[in-house]
């Protein structure tokens, strides 16, 4: 096995942590933070794509000349579309879940299933896909031999941007200082005047809006369908529960972990193997750490 | 109350049979009846729902597991029975060249009704005893077994030569000789069907009323206050699971038997999960009402999907809400709280309650 090709392995690897943290981080903010099981994450990923695919149309028809931008827009779009839907889910569904993880996680796979549908009402059972802009399309050869594509490592940037976003706001901001506060004391923090119903509003939001710029992202990847939202949530859950829940940090590293090694999988075996030889691994891992990789060490409830 | 809702399962088991042994045959036809025992297998599944989610407080996603093993085991048998000499149809196209190691046993219809109860049996023990023992609970159980189910049906679409890959397992005709797809055999395997899913109900039903079901309640309600008086929850909890597994293995085994085909769709997250709603919808605490809820499930679907294939997944979403909305135990707690309305109108029952007051 020549450098080439393992360094190939190594950035195909980077590739699927990236993607692997888009779609987590959302969660792990919504799952992790806020302790709302979110089934109908994946469809929120899949309202990304969609609104970024009318975004395409819109500037195929009308601004030909700027295609080649339209992603930076889209991506906008995405998240502010999901961020709403988000807010107004949050205030007119989930806050009467609250407590009831299990009825959470039922009435949430129930209003994706009401999501799936109506995308497969509004936009047709097909696949929809979006240009690809010309400056994103090939491959970066560094030297003969090693081939990176270049909409990979755009996907790979944005993912350190929006990374250390949600790390500056979750850390740096007044919000983020409310949400760590209301997810330590809840009682304690509206004691001390945090609008604790504001707060959860907010962080949903934002954890949608994460999901609907990962969908956005995924279009420059694959086709999108009524159903592709299904595809992505177990394994968003896989890198959340994995990671541990209430650590940002450790969802970065088991979506590392799991990506490295997937890839690594893949290449000697087939995708399948990969892909159950990482769920029966996390799954086995669990059963030693059931509080996941990176747990606080807090004493239990 | 409690008398009360006993009377209610019993003539609910009543109005079942009646309906289910004299109504269904009488009224539909050989093609709308084995609709109805396509549900009647997924009823089992319902029934231990109940008692692992309403009386344990566990909810497991991932039911299809055991389905499709119940459902696979028996497709295995009467696949090398239809192909028999050769291989089995779809490993020729996979070019497998011989019957693997682990098809071999199911030659035998004995080796596959026994592990069609006991693998799924020992597999769900020790798998949820160690889980338990671990105190994983709530929605990572959930979790756990959703992505189980994820991986058993990837490694069945993967293993194209060994299980049939996406298509699965079909195209069988006979039983041990026994032809099993004329009209006459499906009812009589309709008759069995229903006469086991009674026996099962009862077993259930009776399970919850005992001392078991009494802890089970209790860790239920408060898992630790019941550890700290001594019992082993993890072992109550287990238990209660691979019952659960046990019925959803023997539904896997009937429906392959009434449809004639076994495929990972039925084992994967979004048949697993369906599951659970077939429960809800009658009541998480209902044994009947789990019977109730398939059957009422099963006909929305049929009908929607025929006349309105559109509003399917509107209607299952919006029920999955609704209920846990609404009525978060189901419709047979309705029934119950209607029936203890009628009853307190009652002027013998009133007069008891004021004693009772007294």
């Amino acid at each position: 096995m020549g450098i080439d090709i393992i360094i190939m392995q190594a950035f195909s690897g980077l590739s699927l942590f990236t993607i692997l943290l888009l779609m987590a981080l959302g969660l792990a903010i919504v799952f992790g933070l806020m302790g709302v099981i979110n089934m109908a994450h994946g469809e929120l990923m899949a309202l990304g794509a969609y609104v970024t695919y009318l975004v395409a149309l819109f500037f195929e028809r009308n601004l030909p000349s700027l295609m080649g931008i339209y992603i930076f827009f889209a991506i906008f779009c995405a998240f502010a579309a999901t961020f709403v839907f988000g807010y107004v889910l949050e205030r007119s569904f989930i806050r009467f879940f609250y407590n009831r993880p299990l009825d959470t996680l039922l009435a949430t796979w129930g209003l994706s299933l009401v999501l799936q549908q109506f995308y497969r009402s509004t936009f047709g059972a097909q696949e929809v896909s979006v240009p690809l802009a010309s400056w994103l399309s090939g491959a970066w050869e560094p030297v003969a031999g090693i081939q990176l594509p270049l909409n990979r490592m755009f996907i790979i940037g944005l993912t350190m941007v929006v990374g250390l976003c949600v790390y500056l706001m979750l850390f740096k901001s007044r919000w983020g200082l409310r949400v760590r506060a209301v997810t330590q004391n809840r009682p304690m923090s509206a004691a001390v005047g945090i609008n604790t119903d504001r707060v959860d509003a907010l962080t949903f939001a934002v954890g949608s809006g994460l999901a609907g710029i990962a969908g956005s992202v995924f279009t420059m990847l694959g086709s999108t369908n009524p159903g592709t939202g299904q595809l992505y949530i177990v394994d968003s859950f896989i890198v959340v529960v994995f990671g541990g829940v209430s650590s940002l940090l450790g969802t970065a590293l088991s979506a590392f972990a799991i990506a490295e090694s997937q890839t690594a999988i893949e290449y000697f075996a087939t995708g399948t193997v990969a892909k159950v030889t990482i769920l029966l691994f996390v799954i086995v891992m669990l059963y030693f750490r059931p509080q996941g990789l990176f747990a606080p060490k807090v004493r239990g409830a | 109350m409690k008398d009360l809702r006993t009377a209610s399962e019993i003539s609910t088991y009543i109005l079942l049979a009646v309906l289910l042994l004299v109504i269904l045959p009488l009224g539909l036809d050989a093609y709308r009846l084995n609709i109805v025992s396509k549900y009647l297998a997924l009823a089992f599944v319902a029934i231990g729902i109940v008692l692992t989610w309403g009386y344990g407080g566990i909810l497991s996603l991932g039911q299809g597991i055991f389905f499709g093993i119940g459902g696979y085991l028996m497709a295995m048998f009467l696949k090398l029975e239809a192909s028999a000499p050769e291989l089995p149809d779809f490993m020729v196209w996979s070019s497998v060249e011989a019957l693997p190691a682990w098809w071999v046993p199911y030659h035998s219809f004995a080796f596959t009704i026994v592990s069609i109860l006991i693998l799924p049996a020992v597999l769900s023990f020790i798998f949820s005893y160690a889980i338990f023992r671990k105190r994983v609970s709530g929605v990572y159980f959930a979790i756990v077994t959703l992505s189980l189910a994820l991986t058993l049906a990837t490694i069945l679409t993967g293993a194209q030569g060994q299980t049939g890959g996406f298509n699965g397992i079909t195209d069988f005709n006979t039983l041990m000789g026994i032809d099993i797809i004329s009209d006459e055999s499906k009812f009589v395997l309709y008759v069995i069907q229903v006469l086991m899913l009674f026996a099962v109900g009862a077993l259930v039903s009776l399970m919850i009323r005992s001392r078991f079901g009494k802890v089970l309640i209790a860790i239920r309600d408060r898992e630790d206050r019941v550890r700290f008086s001594g019992y082993d929850t993890a072992m109550f909890k287990a238990f209660a699971f691979m019952v659960a597994a046990v019925l959803s293995s023997i539904g896997g085994a009937l429906y392959t038997l009434q449809v004639g085909l076994i495929a990972p769709s039925v084992v994967g997250v979004m048949s697993s999960v369906e599951m659970v709603i077939y429960a809800a919808v009658g009541g998480r605490l209902s044994v009947p009402g789990a019977i109730v809820g398939s059957l009422l499930v099963g006909f929305a679907r049929s009908y929607l999907s025929e006349y309105f294939p559109e509003s399917w997944l509107f209607f299952l979403g919006g029920l999955f809400i609704v209920v846990v909305m609404v009525i978060p135990n189901g419709l047979s707690d309705l029934v119950d709280r209607l029936l203890a309305r009628i009853a307190a109108l009652w002027p013998a029952a009133r007069k008891a309650e004021r004693s009772m007051a007294q």
